[in-house]
């Protein structure tokens, strides 16, 4: 099979078609769609959905080719792939941007991730958007978004990456502001761009002194040749990195804060959810969001060489899992609830990058791209059949009407809760023991109540919308139905992978053979230093014990939301303070506007508009300047009066001045 | 075979254009219109052609040199190198964009107009080839004239006086760059050439007082932050096409002026003056973004962005090094572009709605689907979206300021994210939300002619920003004599303290 395929393309070409198919969607679906716009015809959908589902799988038949062709190297080789450069993009004197292409271990795992994941969340798309009139733009843009998406987990050097990194960025625009003419979704799609700029500064500072230490560095130009942005060169001269790591490492994570929305860039996420709902699904929880955490673990050889930048990523990473995980046991809206859980997920992941399980983070980013992407598209199935309702307290009893919808979210949250043995148990198990098994105390500690908060609003959010009595009026009850097969059987494919896709990282201890794990293995460094605190009966310990933690939580939120609906508000009336913070999500948001863009905004129009640039350059300097023109145009006016007494007066006084200047130099 | 006297081909064919363009008869506008755009169009030809023999040498190419003035050892000398070449073709570029863009704007006064736009064609290109500092400052004064007209005459609002800023700011530079022009002229043994001048030691004193009276003609021109309150005036009273030409190349004149002539011929004011020159840089980087983003016309936005962009080439020129100046040189060529684009699309809809306030427009995407596809690629290409053109400069600068002090890349690097702030919150106010002014509701959508102006300028910041290298390789050579002309006082300083 994998020779007759070779024989009529080479493997180079195949790599590049993984992201040639969703660019070819892009560009057609956005041409039709623009044409349509034009000439006022209707775009056709036929056209659109055969385009835009199918290149995108034909992207992920691609790359389980590749896939395939590299598990099956004889042992001992590297399943890795390198396309070599495709065109040199700039080159000056003393540096050579290259854009080629790097198929290894972790790249493969995301770019399965991406298109698989990102193909189903299409053929949802077809169902969800079905009766939308944008409905060739949004493939457009969705499309694009999967370009931009495999540049940035293929390219093989920085520059590819930051291309790949901030074209998501603009599709996430592009698709948060979707429905434009709501002023508030184009507003949040804005946020999000110039927030995640702002990291995005960072990224690029630490790609300069990447550069800048690497070329001063007077190495051996043939085994550079100028292509200091090349992952292989960065690596292979990593150690010339080494007195620079603590600052490139805390910068390019800046980047990643962004990208990833951790404390204290986390706020666009929450807003990003004016998307459609798949979008939110595709983007905002499973893949684009895990950029940061692909990013760090890619560059893990430079983050092990400095141990701070190491603690800065776990302890921000820890700290964002709690505080989100917090604000999400309040929301009311369905898809702020799953926001808040995603920023709380990813928080996750960065901490088990920085206590140097970079194959947990992972691990956890593939499993949580399952359940989470299904937690979406559940959401969305709901809010679709509830005709756009969003509010939680509105909802109830669901499970009689849409029964698919219904169990397959139980299955996503029973895998994010950390319940045996569904996906999230093994990865967040996995997180949770590095941290431990690192000697971490206290980081673990924070996991450890985090994921029991997790499992408690998961479960509070399957309580409120699935089960119980219906709060809705009845006439309204017997208009919600199941959603129609395409969207449905995405639902049941990502609940299988939900359930099941734990088991390729299976530890040792609990008798598996961590796959995962050894596959990743050798592309990432090994962190220094690690205690060994632990066996492998202290980590089946650990595991039942956070089972049971995560277990009692999701009875416990079960009981409260299901059956005891009176409760929260007695707890809220006792609690008022600290639940009115953590509500209104600890006034984040307003501060940040009251803190750094009122003043920014005013300080610009009435002090650097109004007085620096009207007022005081152009009235006072440059038309100041012309009056002072006038003014001594006047005074010599006014001194030739034809009087021939004052003009020998002038002619006296300035004799005087003169001598009086040649006696006293 | 490319003919010897091609530059002046390129040099003299509009204004041939325009004296045909004087003989036509006053009515018959429209073959006035389509003859200027025959010249320009012809004109770009033959740019193209010699685009395919240019070469990308050390040396000047396409030289020629002809005696013109005995009694004062003038001589009409010309010739282009890499940097001056993709100037020249980016003004060959924008003057059929620009001409085309005023075919309907235009109504009075047809031939006049496309008389001087001819004429302004012949002074742009003549200024970026000359290389004989007396033919240099005849041709910035032809050019600077027919602007004046372009602005006072076929401009809008307050025309009179944002021409006389114009003309009155410009000239004060360029006096005292003509005292400078000639003290050298006395220095260098009473010859204009540019290559003599080279060769020519001046002591300090002299380098900095010479390098100031140019370099404050040519930092008016940029402009370079406090000098720059005629160009937001300048440019939103002038017509469309005035204001493409404007920011597209009459800017470029500034950093051109710096690259050309204040920079390598004075060194040691270089070295002297480099702190001062990128603190003003990176203050017109945070300050023009800063004003740009409480602008409440879209035209004046525009003017003060370009401030912005401008100060990143200057931070890259100054801090000598080849990632910095190419990437200054690239962003010349990007700001032509995007920022000219950006006006081209602001005058379209003024011509529709004859209202250019922010606050007159919102929602209109829904109404016209291809304009406002437009004016996003041209806005995420002037934010520095990377696979468009203006990245490439930015990431090239940005890189260049790093390595030359980190401090200076860090404040710019503000700039990114500022861009972002300016650019998407006007294109949230005018084109998302829904329709406030019923008015708008009766839009159309683009026409051929104005795809055909913008197809064409989206094609090329695509291009660019997706394969640079192809400009980049035209201007290595140039860039390479340049930094070791301005910076033989950093060598010598250097050499001096290893001894």
């Amino acid at each position: 099979m994998l020779d007759l395929i070779y024989k009529y393309v080479s493997p180079q070409t195949l790599a590049w078609l993984i992201v040639a198919f969703p660019l070819a969607g892009a560009l057609l679906n956005g041409i039709h769609s623009l044409l349509a716009g034009r000439f006022h015809f209707k775009p056709s959908k036929v056209f659109t959905s055969i385009l835009g589902v199918g290149l995108p799988f034909f992207s992920f038949a691609v790359t389980l080719i590749i896939f395939a062709t590299l598990i099956g190297f004889p042992q001992g080789q590297e399943p890795t792939m390198i396309t070599g450069p495709l065109f040199e993009w700039a080159a000056t004197q003393g540096l050579s941007i290259t854009f080629g292409l790097k198929l290894d271990q972790l790249s493969l795992v995301m770019a399965l991730i991406v298109t698989g994941v990102g193909s189903l969340i299409h053929l949802y798309s077809t169902g969800y958007m079905a009766h939308d009139e944008g409905y060739a733009r949004y493939f457009s843009h969705l499309n694009l978004f999967l370009t931009f998406m495999l540049l940035l987990v293929l390219g093989d050097s920085l520059v590819l990456l930051f291309v790949g990194w901030e074209g998501v960025g603009l599709c996430s625009y592009l698709l948060i502001g979707f429905w434009f003419e709501d002023p508030y979704k184009a507003y949040c799609g804005k946020k999000a761009f110039i927030v995640n700029r702002i990291g995005d500064t960072g990224f690029l500072l630490g790609m300069f002194l990447i550069y800048t230490a690497l070329a001063g560095a007077d190495l051996p130009a043939e085994q550079h040749q100028n292509q200091f942005f090349n992952f292989e060169v960065i690596r292979h001269f990593s150690a010339y990195l080494l007195p620079a790591a603590t600052p490139i490492c805390l910068l390019l994570f800046l980047g990643a804060v962004g990208k990833s929305a951790q404390i204290p860039l986390y706020v666009w996420l929450p807003d990003a959810m004016a998307g459609p709902t798949p979008v939110s699904a595709l983007i905002h929880a499973a893949t684009m969001v895990t950029a940061g955490v692909y990013m760090v673990a890619r560059l893990s050889f430079l983050y092990v060489m400095s141990p701070f930048a190491m603690e800065v990523v776990a302890w921000t990473g820890a700290i964002t899992a709690l505080f989100a995980a917090t604000i999400g046991l309040l929301q009311t809206d369905i898809k702020k609830v799953l926001a808040y859980s995603t920023i709380s997920q990813l928080g996750y992941m960065f901490l088990a990058l920085g206590v140097g399980a970079f194959s947990a983070g992972i691990f956890h980013l593939m499993t949580h791209a399952f359940f989470k992407a299904l937690l979406f598209l559940g959401a969305g199935s709901v809010i679709h059949a509830l005709g756009g309702e969003q509010d939680i307290t509105k909802m109830g009893g669901l499970k009689e009407r849409m029964p698919i919808t219904c169990w397959t979210f139980v299955i996503a949250s029973a895998a994010i809760a950390g319940i045996f043995p569904f996906a999230g148990f093994f990865s967040k198990d996995a997180i949770l023991w590095h941290t431990f098994h690192g000697g971490h105390i206290s980081l673990w500690l924070i996991a450890f109540l985090g994921a029991g908060l997790t499992a408690f609003y998961m479960f509070r959010l399957v309580g409120m919308v699935f089960f119980g009595e219906p709060v809705m009026k009845a006439a309204q009850w017997m208009k919600v139905h199941e959603s129609p097969p395409s969207m449905a059987s995405v639902l049941m494919i990502l609940a299988v992978l939900s359930a099941v896709g734990g088991w390729i990282g299976i530890p040792y201890a609990l008798g598996g053979g961590d796959h995962l794990q050894e596959w990743l293995a050798p592309v990432f460094a090994k962190t220094v230093g690690v205690i060994e605190i632990g066996s492998h009966a202290t980590e089946i310990v650990m595991a039942v014990l956070s089972l049971l933690w995560a277990l009692h939580f999701v009875i416990l939120a079960w009981v409260i939301y299901a059956q005891r609906k009176e409760w929260p508000a007695r707890m809220a009336g006792r609690l008022r303070l600290l639940y009115r913070l953590v509500f209104n999500k600890y006034w984040i948001d307003e501060i940040y506007n009251f803190l750094i863009v009122r003043p920014l905004i005013w300080t610009s129009e009435k002090f650097l508009w109004g007085i620096m640039d009207v007022r005081l350059i152009d009235q006072f300097g440059v038309h100041g300047t012309g009056r002072m023109m006038l003014v001594w145009n006047r005074l010599v006016t006014l001194m030739q009066t034809g009087v021939v007494q004052q003009y020998l007066f002038f002619f006296v006084v300035g004799v005087i001045l003169i001598i009086w200047g040649m006696l006293f130099k | 075979m490319i003919p010897e006297n091609i530059l002046s081909i390129l040099i003299f064919l509009p204004l041939a254009g325009a004296g045909i363009v004087l003989l036509l008869p006053n009515r018959e506008t429209a073959t006035i219109k389509g003859w200027a755009l025959l010249t320009t169009l012809l004109t770009l030809a033959a740019n193209i052609w010699a685009w395919t023999h240019f070469e990308g040498k050390t040396d000047f190419e396409f030289q020629k040199t002809y005696l013109w003035i005995e009694a004062f050892n003038i001589y009409y000398r010309i010739g282009v190198d890499g940097v001056s070449f993709l100037l020249i073709s980016l003004t060959n570029f924008i003057m059929p964009i620009a001409v085309l863009c005023s075919w309907r704007e235009i109504q009075t006064r047809v031939k006049e107009y496309m008389f001087v736009m001819l004429v302004l064609h012949t002074g742009m290109v003549g200024t970026f080839a000359a290389l004989d500092g007396f033919l240099f400052y005849v041709f910035w004064e032809v050019m600077l004239i027919p602007m004046y007209f372009l602005i006072g005459v076929w401009g809008s609002g307050r025309k009179i006086m944002a021409a006389f800023k114009f003309i009155l700011y410009t000239m004060a530079g360029s006096l005292l760059m003509l005292v400078g022009i000639l003290y050298i002229y006395f220095k260098a043994g009473q010859s204009f050439n540019l290559l003599q001048w080279l060769q020519t030691p001046f002591s300090f004193a002299e380098q900095f007082w010479l390098f100031l009276a140019f370099a404050l003609a040519f930092a008016i021109k940029v402009p370079i932050f406090p000098l720059h309150t005629w160009l937001p005036d300048a440019h939103t009273e002038a017509p469309t096409a005035g204001s493409v030409i404007l920011a597209g190349i009459l800017l470029k004149m500034g950093t051109y002026g710096f690259y050309r002539f204040a920079m390598p011929l004075f060194p040691d004011a270089v070295f002297y003056f480099t702190p001062h020159i990128l603190t003003l840089a990176v203050i017109g980087i945070v300050y023009g973004s800063l004003v740009a983003m409480v602008q409440k016309d879209i035209k004046r936005l525009v003017a003060y962005s370009s401030v912005a962009h401008l100060g990143f080439v200057m931070l890259g020129l100054f801090v000598l090094n080849s990632r910095g100046v190419e990437g200054a040189v690239l962003q010349m060529l990007n700001h032509g572009l995007s920022t000219g684009a950006l006006f081209l699309l602001v005058g379209m809809i003024y011509e529709r709605r004859h209202s250019r306030l922010i606050a007159d427009y919102g929602g209109i995407a829904k109404i016209v689907p291809m304009y406002s596809f437009f004016f996003l690629f041209v806005t995420l290409s002037s934010v520095g979206l990377p696979g468009l053109n203006n990245f490439v400069g930015e990431f090239l600068v940005l890189l260049g300021a790093f390595e030359f002090d980190w401090f200076w890349a860090a404040v710019a690097v503000v700039g990114v994210v500022l861009s972002v702030c300016y650019m998407l919150w006007m294109v949230e106010r005018v084109f998302f939300g829904p329709v406030k002014q019923e008015e708008n509701r009766g839009l159309k959508d683009l026409g051929w002619r104005e795809a055909a102006i913008l197809v064409p300028m989206c094609a090329l910041m695509l291009l660019i920003g997706v394969y640079p290298k192809p400009l980049l390789d035209k201007m290595h050579a140039s860039t390479d004599a340049f930094l070791k002309l301005a910076t033989r006082q950093a060598e010598q300083t250097m050499a001096y303290d290893e001894r």
